[in-house]
């Protein structure tokens, strides 16, 4: 364990003696309890100003989209569900009418919408409701002024963040051809992340930097082959790969997260750019000094408590990364929706060996395992976060890390504060074992006494 | 296909969950993808619930398709039982799951589980969440409920709370208070807190109180039929419909016990000098078609306001409450869309909004004071301190919840008087609710292209705007309009009674085939609607 991580002058990071790059992974099939990729349109209706994400699904996906924006934060929505209705089953050409009625009675009444993303959900991948022919169809009808596109955030396709994936990723193939060198971000970033990423990779002349994805559609994002890219997420695989087929080079990095990784981060790019040295101690010296001062403190709170980590965000690997390497945890088991080494190997292998890493989830086991292991904090979604409370392990819900600004120098000890929170109120409240919550099942799960009142069938 | 923004009702399947999480020992296998699993958060989050709702998503995928996602199902219930051996299972399917046809039901009816398992036909793509909970309900009963004995004392079955039921938690304590002072016990409540062996006794109560009938009316109908319990029609909320609540009881059971009305507070409190101004608000009335029954009553003959429009949005109460509506002279507004909703309130222009979550941000945008008074619930739902709607300190707590969003008494009066004054201008607001009061909005940035007129909420910062020039409401033959002296005289008028000023004035007008609306105009048509 390394509380300040030995860089060396350039900023790359020191290797552990042996990294997790090749521990075994755990897989078990069981029930997954994540977000489908839907939820990633809470984010993006933000981010792409001129968008709207017509989900076509049922009721489900509207409820779903509905309580993942905290239960009715009534932005202004640039979001809606086409509800599949019975009807709609029966006949698939009528599917494709009443879709097609549904978007010209959007677009006329939102004259604001430059890009539409046909969202397709687990109901209309089963029915194979065919929405890329769809999307086709409407771009034309509705060309120049709306470009339809389209993507499946479906439960039984995508995780959590996937979403975003697979909407950068349908947005690459149209985008315009350049042979300017360039360098371009993917991953949406709340704006002043943005603009702070794009600031210090500036100072060092590194540029023009395009960021995908760019707020408006008609802005001068384009790709080719003398584009270098780099990930700004670490759920970004697809969009890896599409980028790759238009000819644009992928620049592997550790993720900007904490002052190491987003050293690293910049490093990786700055090598591409031929920065040299000076430069970049120049431009990245005083907010890692920030940084360093900003994550020390609030680490203080962490050092030598253990954190388990529930898949839920992809972010997993990046975080379990960033708290051991800077905060002084211990990672106990580093769960991940799915594991994807060429995006996140650099992380894989700057975690030291240790902790359990899982992929995909049967969480009736992963809960028995973080009981058995009564780690000091447990990161996992907000289905899992009270019950674990209530159950005296502290939790931090996962969807705060991808909700609040986490990235960069300047959030670094925000990020830290997220996990130290939940650890501090632990020891700040003097109330006894938290009661007033609606009562468990009457007997705990595997200790219930034979036949308590036996039901004849 | 019909798009939908927000929702007042989640799927059917939500409505199993809230059975189920409500209830102990009970467990339920969901065939559905892994998304669905959305749905624990809004027990363990919007309930602040400290355990899990107790369901087995099987989370197949897409990979799944081509191969076996019936056996798959069968895994999962076979592991779900052996984990949780429950007293009693429930299996079904969500949306998806649906289309693939596996008849979970049918799967397993195959695996010879030594507890009954009780299969659920719940169509998601015609019904909704309310159908959910009161269907398995019904089925839950339909399998397990049984002729027993009957108690010796007169005991009856509460039935109708649910899980993320809007304050159920606290309704059934209050009464069961109540019903205890008539000199009735309770046998079971249930769903909430009952377990399967639980339902095996609900015969054993004289007579059933149908708290909800949204979850729970074709359980006691059945329950009625099968086992000759007799089921209570009025719903305690409000004191005229606790009272005829208590008549009804007593009728049903022959006893004479009153509940102690000394706590009783709202009549006292509608009756008192300082709520004369609460006398002939013009208020809108959306929610559950139980909710809004009931406030119908409270508004009109509880509180002294003009009841408006009515309407809900579980079509399954369609016809009762347009009945309803008829005997309050206005026309149900029966819908689940709340563009309409919202259609409907700006033209009806109430001084106040008795409605859901949703109705709260309609008035936040228009400038309308909203109680809450029904489900989809939020996190503010579920308050810490006690809270009934139902019986007398329900009608307490109602009181207070249908005041509270208001300018009071004097203060209204000194909005009045000064109303250019720096503290008391216009947009100033209740000056109890500092966060909350509209706020002087700055223009609509570009990049927020959200026309207002399209029925759009904007985010918790937004507020009416005021500055907008004033548009006629009623425009009959699209000829009036309001002169700009007129404009400016109506906007020296409270906020707060503005937009009835300005309906009234335009029907004036338009009733008198008056095109401009002057400042004559305007007083004119105060002096016509004066009371």
């Amino acid at each position: 364990m390394n509380d300040h991580p030995d860089l060396s002058p350039v900023g790359r990071p020191a290797r552990p003696a042996k990294g997790c790059g090749d521990a075994p992974v755990l897989h078990q099939r069981g029930q997954h309890e994540v977000f489908c990729g839907l939820t990633g349109i809470i984010w993006l209706h933000r981010k792409m100003q001129d968008a709207f994400f017509l989900v076509v699904g049922s009721r489900t996906c509207a409820h779903l989209l509905q309580s993942a924006a905290g239960v009715m934060i009534f932005a202004e929505p640039r979001f809606g569900t086409a509800i599949l209705e019975e009807q709609d089953l029966a006949g698939l050409a009528d599917a494709h009418e009443e879709l097609d009625r549904e978007v010209s009675r959007l677009l006329s009444r939102r004259p604001d919408i430059r890009q539409l993303f046909l969202v397709g959900s687990c109901p209309s991948e089963v029915i194979k409701l065919d929405l890329a022919r769809a999307a086709e169809r409407l771009t034309k009808v509705h060309a120049p002024h709306v470009r339809v596109l389209n993507y499946s955030g479906s439960g039984i396709e995508t995780t959590f963040t996937q979403g975003e994936d697979a909407c950068l990723a349908a947005m690459v193939p149209a985008l315009p051809e350049t042979n300017a060198r360039q360098l371009l971000i993917a991953g949406a970033l709340p704006d002043v992340v943005e603009d702070q990423m794009v600031g210090l990779l500036e100072r060092m002349g590194i540029g023009p930097v395009r960021v995908l994805p760019a707020p408006r559609a008609d802005g001068d994002l384009a790709v080719g082959s003398e584009t270098v890219f780099a990930l700004a997420q670490p759920f970004l695989g697809d969009t890896h790969a599409a980028l790759v087929r238009r000819g644009a080079r992928h620049i592997p990095a550790p993720f900007p997260f904490g002052e190491e990784g987003t050293t690293a981060w910049l490093r990786a790019i700055a090598d591409e750019f031929g920065v040299d040295d000076a430069t970049f101690e120049a431009v990245t010296a005083a907010p890692r000094a920030r940084a360093r001062k900003a994550v020390a403190a609030a680490a203080e709170t962490l050092r030598d408590r253990s954190v388990f980590f529930f898949p839920d965000s992809q972010l997993e690997l990046s975080l379990a990364r960033f708290l051991t390497r800077e905060c002084g945890m211990t990672a106990l088991e580093v769960g991940m929706p799915y594991l994807n080494r060429q995006v996140i190997g650099a992380e894989l292998d700057l975690i030291a060996e240790g902790p359990v890493l899982s992929e995909g989830q049967d969480v009736d086991r992963q809960l028995d395992r973080c009981r058995a292991a009564q780690p000091d904090l447990s990161v996992c979604g907000l289905g899992l976060a009270n019950p674990l409370e209530a159950e005296g392990l502290t939790t931090k819900w996962a969807i705060e890390l991808v909700f609040t600004p986490v990235h960069f120098y300047e959030q670094a000890g925000d990020l830290t504060a997220l996990f130290a929170r939940p650890i501090r109120r632990r020891d700040l409240l003097k109330l006894g074992v938290p009661s007033g919550g609606i009562e468990p099942p009457s007997v705990a799960p595997g200790l219930r006494p034979a036949a308590t009142g036996e039901v004849a069938r | 296909m019909k798009l939908t923004v927000w929702t007042y009702e989640g799927p059917p399947h939500v409505g199993a969950m809230r059975v189920a999480t409500g209830m102990r020992d009970l467990h339920y296998v969901l065939h559905a993808p892994q998304g669905d699993t959305y749905a624990d958060l809004l027990f363990t989050m919007i309930e602040r619930r400290n355990h899990r709702p107790p369901v087995t998503f099987t989370t197949f995928q897409a990979r799944d398709l081509g191969s076996d996602t019936a056996d798959l199902f069968k895994t999962c219930a076979r592991e779900a039982y052996e984990r949780y051996q429950p007293q009693a299972m429930i299996v079904g399917a969500s949306c998806t799951a649906e289309l693939i046809q596996d008849d979970p039901g049918g799967l397993a009816e195959t695996m010879g589980l030594p507890v009954p398992v009780i299969p659920l036909e719940l169509p998601s793509y015609s019904r909704k969440e309310n159908f959910g909970a009161d269907e398995t309900f019904f089925q839950l009963v339909r399998h397990l409920a049984r002729p027993v004995d009957r108690t010796d004392r007169v005991t009856c079955n509460i039935l109708g709370p649910t899980g993320l039921g809007f304050r159920h938690r606290d309704d059934v304590e209050e009464l069961t208070g109540m019903l205890s002072e008539i000199g009735v016990q309770v046998n079971v409540v249930a769903p909430m807190g009952a377990s399967p062996v639980d339902l095996t006794r609900l015969g054993a109560a004289h007579f059933n109180v149908l708290l909800y009938p949204e979850t729970a009316e074709t359980a006691a109908r059945h329950l009625e039929r099968t086992l000759g319990q007799p089921y209570t029609k009025t719903v305690p909320i409000g004191v005229g419909a606790t009272r005829d609540f208590i008549a009804e009881v007593q009728e049903i059971t022959g006893l004479t016990g009153r509940p102690d009305e000394s706590r009783l507070r709202l009549p006292w409190w509608s009756a008192s000098v300082d709520s004369t101004y609460l006398t002939g608000k013009r208020v809108f009335i959306f929610g559950d078609a139980t909710h809004v029954a009931a406030q119908a009553r409270i508004a009109r003959d509880e509180m002294g306001f003009e009841v408006v429009g009515m309407g809900c949005y579980n079509r399954e109460f369609a016809r009762p409450l347009r009945k309803l509506a008829t005997e309050y002279g206005v026309e149900a507004l029966i819908t689940d869309d709340y563009l309409e909703v919202e259609q409907a309130i700006e033209a009806l222009a109430p001084e106040m909004i008795l409605g859901t979550q949703m109705e709260r941000h309609i008035g936040k945008r228009l400038g309308i004071p909203c109680a809450v008074i029904s489900a989809p619930v939020h996190v503010q739902d579920f308050p810490a301190r006690y809270s009934p709607q139902v019986g007398f300190e329900g009608a307490n707590v109602i009181f207070d919840t249908l005041v509270h969003p208001l300018v009071m008494g004097l203060e209204e009066h000194l909005l009045a008087m000064f109303r250019e004054d720096f503290e008391f201008h216009d947009a100033a607001g209740p000056s109890h609710h500092g966060g909350h009061a509209p706020k002087p909005v700055a223009p609509a940035p570009a990049a927020q292209p959200a026309p207002a007129d399209e029925g759009s909420i904007p985010s918790e910062a937004g507020a009416p705007d005021e500055t907008a020039p004033t548009k006629p409401v009623v425009q009959p033959d699209g000829s009036i309009h309001w002169l700009p002296c007129a404009e400016k005289e109506l906007k020296k008028i409270p906020f707060f009674v503005r937009g009835k000023a300005r309906r009234n004035t335009e029907k004036f007008a338009a009733e008198r085939g008056v095109a401009e609306i002057s400042v004559d105009t305007l007083y004119e048509a105060k002096a016509h609607y004066a009371r």
